[in-house]
């Protein structure tokens, strides 16, 4: 056994400060701590599709309509004689890169705007607090049914309409993330330091990227989990509602619309792509509440 | 297998309409019979509507000068007189001139009598409208030359030629007879939001977006009719709460057509409590590719388009989950001018041996360079059958290599792109047509008619079917019509046809008198029906 | 504070003009021309003319900005004119689903302030025992459950249970009857809904109870009474209750707004006809005006809401007014 270098000791020490943390949060957010153990499976599901399952989800198979669940098929199949389960496991594609890119350009975009915002104050401040406070009234639906038929008649190359989807969530989540990140920096740009680095002449970019923006990251960081979750939903309402994402794409609220006109005599079609819905947002929610206990330091001494 | 399937489909119909005919019980008056609806009243005029959303509410309000009889709605050319007297009238003078007695003693709703006027200012409103007025079946009429009175209780119709589609245009459910007077008074737009008929039901109350209520009219023409004290049309835009309507007796009946395994569940829920009817329909969906948009100017691209269809499967299977299910050509299946099978698996795309049509179509595809063609398709944010149809067409068109991308449009978004912008690469459309009248019917087909939005022109099909139109006999119109499909269909194949659809009616079994029809607007009246509690 | 109202008044207004803008405009940029929908519907043919002579009828061939300026006189003056598909008073066919939208609105509050706030204050009382975690779980699976699904189980459950309580089937009736005509179908049909919202709008409540709760709990003047030996639920009660209710009283006026016109998938799984329903179908039909109109409305409710939300905390919290 050689002796271990100071780095080498450094890094260990991390390790062990890190698993500690770990270990820390499993034992006080046991309920966030099964939400992230959903959210890890889902995003495995996601990335790992193809190699779970050997079924094509747009295939149709005309012999196999309607199959009870069963050794061949664990979840049954649908109208068209396709394997339920390889549509759920695909369709976490569609709802995990529905919501993640909606809550982070979301955010994102709601942190630029809250954060300059606060920092230029006066007529700038006050004229984009206006310009959210329409976007929050404005209802969801109507931006959502205006995007996708605007959409559609652009002639837009094939497999472009989740992007529209993503458009529409992602518009009314811009200004509640504005919102909260212009009250956190809002309280930041107040601290003298602030004007003392004005006072040394340093530009207005680095001021924002340097000291304000790493002021109001927890703000950001709970928005974007609590986003997820609520994108995921939003995007299978639309599906629902026929605005969504359009068959054969395998997309859970798709699946669910579809699925409407079979609960009574076949609900396996009507069941799992529910379950894949509710415990994927459930899983979302209870991880996000756990990082906000975690990032908000009102609650981390509790 | 498949064509023993087929010939009990047949027999099917045939079998209802026999247990309909044999069954004959007393009528008992009174009840209010509650029915759903699945779409919304744009306005009261029926000459300007096309929508049954507006007919199952509003015709129960009005007569028409003739009808397709309610008793036998499934017979093409079973007529009766309405506000006519006696028989319908054959044609005189080589059949271009049509005299109709008209019934005496008729009083609309707020008292005016009627006359002869009021037929002829209705159809004058609907055949020769003043600029600036719809009407939406005008086309229709294109024979008729002029409409007129010779006296208080005659309407004389004079056609420019004869034509065996002017007594079933006559028909039309939507030719709404209204009051000379109130026409007069209050002009060509005033029934777009005021109903004054003398149908069997007079009007009580619309609440838009809920209901429309109607009571019965103790002065109706039709002795002893009708049997029911009144109605009430209940809105209910989704299916799944017009079928649990129905379950739970909230309603009693729908009149559009409901899903296979919706008539199942209620059968599985209600057992003898329920009472099913079936029928073809007067109805089909289209795929309309885009002529002057390459590669679909290319009729090589076009057949393979239709070949890679399998109609005979999907009539088993599709049947299955959607209102869809006949195999037909342009014609409605069980009119005698339709084609036979024998006829029919001659066509591309109809044949039994699918994989040889595959096959053509990959070679046709790789002939005009076009193999592995990616394109997008319209179609209507419309569940039963369109969205249905437009995701079977999409796996129909991936075995023969192609790359569709659906687009499901809210309904004036499809109208756009279709009708208006042309901007589209293949389109659903489709032909849905109240009285069964092929001959004018399958104007839809061609490429001068209005309503054909495949953006192309060709004269040899707008020869052929001016000789359909101006045939004599019934021998004569089944050859042109044969070479008219043809054409369409599989030589320059400038449309497809998809399956025809397959009406079925759950409903309570207490609602007796109701017949099937053909067609979702026709025979919806209401005189004839009455409940057995 | 007059004065804050009187500012608070004054900043509602480039909202609701802002909001009239952008739906003006956004309609406009939609494809679709209510004339081609309103005469050609399923497929029958239009010439030309009618569809010109049709939008000349509407207005819609005005400069857009004389269209923009009629609307915008019609808010001032709660003129929203007529319907461009059925001709009808657009207030008279908002009046109709306001009704309903409204009572549903109520019923939802009413259920979600039940389940909320007792649970809430448990969950926050009980912080991490198994207690909170249930009621925690409970709350996230309400938002977690898309209300839509939740809404189809309960009309079959509804089916199921009546048969086999009754022997008959059992659904909720289909058309709307004012609450003081006949109560006991009003409420058969409408507490479904009720239900349905209210417990996903439970959800947000009870998280926002118990984490204002958790923090007032740790306020100095509640370790004071706890230090004076007050019994815990006195504490509660009289002291912590109250002063965490506020955060809880602002989740519940935002969504209350939104229930009234947002409530598009549940208005359609109970077939109600509601105005969210009635957007949607103005929408799909592109009736500019009942459109605007209705946007219009949801967004004075909203606005006005927030209004008041922001009063009271003015009144309960004086530094706001002063900042």
């Amino acid at each position: 056994m050689t002796e271990m270098t100071t780095d080498q000791l450094e890094e260990l020490r991390d390790r062990i400060s890190l698993f500690k943390q770990f270990t820390g949060f499993v034992r006080k957010q046991p309920l966030g701590t099964a939400g992230g153990v959903v959210v890890i499976l889902y995003i495995l599901m996601a990335v790992f599709a193809p190699y779970i399952t050997g079924f094509d989800p747009t295939e149709n198979f005309y012999q196999n309509q309607f199959v009870a669940p069963g050794m061949q098929f664990p979840m049954g199949t649908d109208e068209w004689g396709r394997d339920i389960l390889t549509r759920v496991i695909y369709g976490s594609r569609t709802a995990l890169f529905v919501g993640f890119t909606c809550a982070i350009v979301g955010s994102t975009v709601g942190l630029v705007l809250g954060v300059g915002s606060a920092y230029y104050g006066g007529l700038i401040d006050l004229l984009f607090q206006r310009v959210m406070d329409v976007f929050m009234a404005f209802p969801l639906i109507i931006m959502a049914l205006a995007i996708v038929s605007m959409s559609r008649s652009l002639h837009l190359p094939p497999d472009t309409s989740v992007y529209f989807v993503i458009i529409a969530i992602t518009i009314p989540f811009i200004p509640r993330c504005a919102r909260v990140v212009r009250a956190s920096a809002l309280a930041i740009r107040e601290i003298p330091y602030i004007d003392a680095a004005r006072a040394n002449g340093f530009s207005d970019a680095r001021i924002i990227l340097r000291h304000m923006v790493p002021n109001v990251m927890a703000p950001y960081l709970i928005m974007i989990t609590a986003f997820v979750g609520q994108a995921i939903l939003l995007e299978a309402s639309l599906s629902f509602l026929g605005l969504g994402v359009q068959d054969p794409v395998p997309a859970w609220g798709l699946m669910l619309r579809n699925a409407q006109e079979f609960i009574r005599t076949e609900p396996w079609i009507a069941i799992w792509p529910g379950v894949a819905i509710s415990l994927g947002v459930f899983g979302f929610n209870l991880f996000g509440d756990a990082i906000r206990d975690a990032l908000d330091p009102k609650l981390r001494t509790q | 297998m498949q064509t023993k399937l087929w010939k009990l489909a047949l027999g099917a119909v045939a079998a209802a309409a026999f247990s309909f005919s044999a069954v004959a019980e007393t009528p008992k008056y009174g009840g209010t019979l509650n029915f759903v609806v699945g779409s919304k009243i744009p306005s009261y005029d029926g000459h300007v509507e096309t929508t049954f959303g507006m007919i199952h509410p509003i015709a129960p309000f009005y007569s028409l000068l003739m009808r397709v009889n309610p008793a036998n709605p499934g017979d093409p050319t079973d007529f009766q007189c309405d506000l006519c007297e006696g028989d319908v009238p054959a044609g005189a003078e080589g059949g271009t001139l049509f005299t109709f007695k008209i019934r005496q003693g008729v009083k609309f709703h707020d008292g005016t009598p009627l006359t002869a006027a009021d037929i002829v200012a209705s159809w004058n409103k609907i055949i020769f409208p003043p600029e600036g007025i719809a009407s939406a079946r005008k086309a229709f009429y294109k024979m008729v030359e002029s409409v007129t009175a010779p006296d208080d209780f005659t309407v004389v119709f004079k056609l420019s030629f004869p034509s065996g589609s002017f007594l079933p245009a006559m028909a039309d459910p939507y030719a709404f007879i209204y009051s000379k007077k109130d026409l007069d008074e209050h002009g060509y737009t005033w029934h777009k939001m005021n109903i004054n008929g003398t149908g069997p039901f007079v009007f009580v109350e619309h609440q838009p977006g809920a209901f429309v209520t109607g009571v019965k009219n103790e002065n109706y023409h039709h002795e002893g009719r009708p049997y029911l004290d009144g109605f009430k049309a209940i809105s209910a835009p989704k299916m799944s709460a017009r079928v649990q309507a129905i379950e739970g007796d909230r309603a009693s009946i729908e009149f559009r057509g409901f899903p296979p395994k919706q008539r199942d569940d209620l059968v599985n829920a209600l057992g003898d409590k329920i009472t099913v009817q079936e029928s073809d329909w007067n109805c089909v969906l289209m795929v309309t590719p885009n002529h002057s948009r390459p590669p679909f100017d290319d009729p090589r691209v076009r057949k393979a388009l239709t070949l890679a269809v399998d109609r005979w499967g999907g009539s088993q299977y599709l049947s299955q989950i959607a209102i869809v299910k006949t195999v037909g050509g342009i014609v409605f299946p069980n009119h005698p001018l339709a084609a036979t099978e024998e006829e029919l698996v001659q066509i591309a795309g109809f044949s039994r041996d699918l994989e040889a049509s595959r096959a053509e179509a990959r070679r046709l595809l790789k002939e005009a360079g076009q193999e592995g063609l990616s394109f997008t398709l319209n179609n209507r944010a419309v569940d039963q059958p369109y969205r249905v149809v437009g995701t079977w067409l999409v796996d129909q068109w991936k075995q023969i290599g192609l790359t569709v991308d659906q687009q499901v449009n809210p309904s004036p978004v499809f109208y756009d792109i279709l009708r208006k912008s042309g901007d589209f690469d293949v389109s659903i459309d489709f032909n849905c047509q109240s009285v069964i009248n092929p001959i004018a019917d399958v104007s839809k087909y061609l490429p001068s008619a209005g309503n054909n939005y495949a953006n192309f022109e060709d004269a040899e099909i707008e020869e052929v079917y001016d000789r359909l139109l101006h045939a004599g006999t019934f021998e004569e119109q089944r050859v042109i019509m044969r070479e008219y499909e043809r054409m369409v269909l599989d030589e320059k194949a400038t449309q497809a046809v998809t399956l025809w659809w397959y009406k079925i009616n759950p409903y309570r079994s207490y609602v007796k008198g109701w017949k099937i029809a053909p067609s979702h607007y026709l025979a919806q009246q209401l005189d004839q029906i009455w409940l057995d509690k | 504070m007059w004065q804050y109202v009187f500012k608070r008044l004054l900043l509602m207004i480039p909202t609701v003009i802002g909001a009239a803008f952008v739906i003006f405009f956004l309609l406009r940029a939609m494809p679709g021309d209510v004339c081609e929908l309103k005469l050609g519907g399923e497929g029958a043919y239009v010439d030309e003319a009618q569809i010109t002579l049709c939008r000349e009828q509407l207005g819609l061939d005005d400069p857009l900005a004389v269209q923009f300026a009629d609307f915008v006189w019609g808010i001032a003056t709660l003129d929203f004119g007529t319907s461009m598909i059925t001709g009808r008073a657009i207030t008279y066919e908002m009046g109709l689903r306001f009704e309903l939208s409204l009572q549903v609105a109520i019923m939802a509050t009413i259920v979600a302030i039940m389940i909320s706030i007792p649970l809430g204050t448990l969950s926050a009382v009980y912080q991490n025992t198994w207690i909170d975690y249930i009621v925690r779980t409970v709350a996230i699976a309400g938002i977690a459950i898309p209300s839509f699904w939740l809404g189809i189980l309960i009309l079959l459950a509804l089916l199921s249970i009546s048969e086999a309580m009754t022997g008959t089937r059992w659904t909720p009736p289909l058309d709307y009857v004012p609450i003081w005509e006949d109560p006991v179908y009003n409420l058969s049909m409408l507490i479904w809904p009720a239900v349905a919202t209210g417990y996903r709008y439970s959800a947000v409540a009870t998280r926002m109870t118990r984490s204002s709760l958790l923090e007032v709990l740790r306020e100095d003047y509640v370790r004071t009474a706890r230090a004076k030996g007050l019994v815990e639920k006195i504490i509660i009660n009289r002291h912590a209750l109250k002063n965490a209710l506020l955060p809880v009283v602002t989740v519940i006026g935002i969504e209350f707004a939104f229930l009234m016109g947002g409530l598009v998938v549940t208005e359609q799984v109970f077939n109600l006809n509601g105005l969210g329903n009635l957007l949607v179908q103005s929408v799909t039909s592109v009736d500019y005006t009942m459109t605007q109109g209705i946007v219009m409305v949801i967004v004075l409710v909203f606005v006005i809401t927030n209004f008041f939300v922001d009063i009271l905390y003015a009144w309960l919290d004086p530094r706001i007014r002063y900042s």
